[in-house]
């Protein structure tokens, strides 16, 4: 069989495409298949860019001129042309075009893991405020009262610590 | 720090739950420094310190006890050999033994926990343990960056949880995955229906080595798609559930084949143990295949006196840069051939 591109030389490589569902199939020989390569290949940096284009909550396209991070330096469309931020800063200052694409792939936006215990702040004791009060109305509800009285006074304790280190500050 | 390339990772072990089908079970947690450009632009002086930092802290007293010894070493000081050793055992990634400036990586003597230092992130912490194992090594995970966190300064926002050089990775920065042996689903053709399945559950289906590679010896990686907006818990809870109904369906494909084809299927796992043990040339990926059939007839107790610890140290043993490294010279894709075929034919006949 030859080439589908060239037509001169044998097809050794074989490529399914799947663009927007549309699936098409390839035969391509070595020479082609590498020269095709750019398009062929499926790049995350691409993909994220694409899903911006693709935002449809988005309004503003064009970025406006000269957005850039203050710490690093990096535009908003270099981040669009390779995938990466250059510093834990560019989520700040980049904010305004970067959380709509984190919501997209991530379908959230609000971090719900483990909190480091220095940088933290106070977020890890509201968190295991949270945690504390989800146990207990799963221990109300199995009838756990004793249990149910010592989880209650644990989160009367963190709030009251919360209150302590708010009116200190 | 003396490296020992020769031994065998703790995940090689092949003994914990599941481990008829889940071969290991892998956290990765990412981790930047507060302050710091991400690797993709950082200056030399800048690489240089972000290792003598990671370097410090993992010799603080706390990490010491929450996890014992961690050395580091940097990869401009290992040959091209070694450092693809390192990915061979699945401890570091290609791109950060082939990436160039100055990188490093951490390693525990037993392999379980590796960080690899200005890979994409500045820490990628990671815990490798055998089977469905994927809680034990998020505590250790757990338990490390803890540890790490009293001696560095990482980049961490309330709302965004912690800072990633890629977006894919913001908020837990965990990466939870699991390495599952189905020859089964592929010989009875459902591995691509049960596969495609999964990711509209939020997980990803990969090769052996990760993105972009394809499935060598019927060997499949499914790991967390989402990093930001649940718990660690959450994440990996899911992955595990996810292992857990993938190897029972492996298992029933098992079955069925064990049911309908006992005579192909005990022909298949005869013939393989066949030409491993009488070969005199091996490519790898035939070695890979043929392995895949041996594991399956180990698992099935069609083949007996073989265990599965010896099949995980023969697949990292075959490996191109493994088998040069023990040789201690480089050889040609042929003499490779050749000596893989003579170690396989060794190390089966036991």
């Amino acid at each position: 069989m030859l080439c589908e591109r060239c037509q001169e030389r044998p097809a050794s490589v074989h490529v399914t495409r799947i663009i927007n569902g549309d699936k098409t199939e390839l035969y391509l020989c070595q020479e082609c298949a590498r020269e095709m390569q750019p398009q062929l290949n499926f790049s995350i940096p691409k993909f994220l860019a694409g899903l911006l284009d693709y935002e449809p909550g988005l309004e503003v396209k064009a970025p406006p001129a000269g957005e850039r991070c203050r710490e690093c330096g990096l535009s908003y469309e270099q981040f669009h042309q390779t995938g990466r931020l250059g510093c834990p800063d560019c989520y700040h200052y980049l904010a305004a075009r970067l959380d709509p694409l984190i919501r997209r792939i991530q379908g959230s936006s609000q971090h719900r893991g483990k909190v480091p215990r220095r940088a933290g702040g106070n977020l890890r004791v509201r968190r295991e405020i949270e945690r504390l009060r989800a146990q207990l109305q799963q221990l109300v509800e199995q009838e756990e009262f004793e249990k149910a009285a010592q989880v209650r006074d644990r989160i009367r304790d963190l709030e009251n610590r919360l209150g302590e280190q708010g009116g200190g500050q | 720090m003396s490296l020992n390339l020769e031994r065998n990772s703790k995940w090689m072990e092949g003994s914990g739950p599941q481990a008829d089908i889940v071969i290991s079970s892998r956290i990765r947690l990412a981790r930047n420094l507060k302050g710091m450009p991400f690797p993709n632009l950082m200056n030399e002086a800048q690489e240089v310190k972000v290792i003598r930092q990671v370097g410090q802290a993992i010799r603080a007293p706390g990490v010491f006890q929450a996890v014992g010894e961690l050395r580091l070493q940097t990869l401009r000081e290992l040959s091209p050999v070694e450092r693809q050793i390192l990915v061979e055992k699945h401890l570091i990634s290609p791109d950060l033994a082939e990436g160039k400036g100055e990188k490093a990586v951490v390693l525990r003597d037993d392999e379980a926990i590796s960080i690899m230092v200005n890979e994409e992130d500045h820490l990628r912490l990671q815990c490798l343990l055998p089977a469905l194992m994927l809680h034990e090594a998020w505590r250790l995970a757990d338990a490390a960056d803890d540890a790490l966190e009293n001696e560095l300064d990482f980049a961490f926002d309330q709302e965004r949880g912690y800072l990633t050089a890629c977006p894919t990775n913001v908020g837990t920065g965990l990466r939870a995955s699991t390495m599952l042996h189905l020859p089964a689903l592929v010989l009875t053709k459902q591995a691509g229906q049960v596969l495609t399945a999964l990711t509209k559950v939020g997980v990803a289906v990969r090769g052996l080595y990760g993105e972009g590679t394809e499935a060598q010896g019927n060997i499949f990686q499914v790991s967390n798609q989402i990093t930001l907006g649940r718990s660690e818990e959450e994440i990996i809870n899911n992955l595990s559930a996810v292992t857990v109904r993938l190897a029972d369906q492996e298992r029933e494909a098992r079955e069925l084949l064990r049911k309908q084809n006992r005579w192909q299927l005990e022909d298949r796992v005869g013939r393989a143990y066949g030409i491993l043990t009488n070969a005199r040339i091996l490519s790898s990926q035939e070695a890979l295949q043929l392995l895949s059939d041996v594991r399956l007839g180990v698992e099935m107790k069609i083949l007996r006196g073989l265990d599965q610890r010896l099949i995980n140290q023969l697949m990292v043993r075959i490996q191109p840069a493994y088998l040069q490294f023990t040789a201690g010279k480089e050889m040609t894709p042929f003499e490779r051939d050749v000596r893989r075929a003579a170690m396989v034919r060794e190390l089966l006949a036991g």
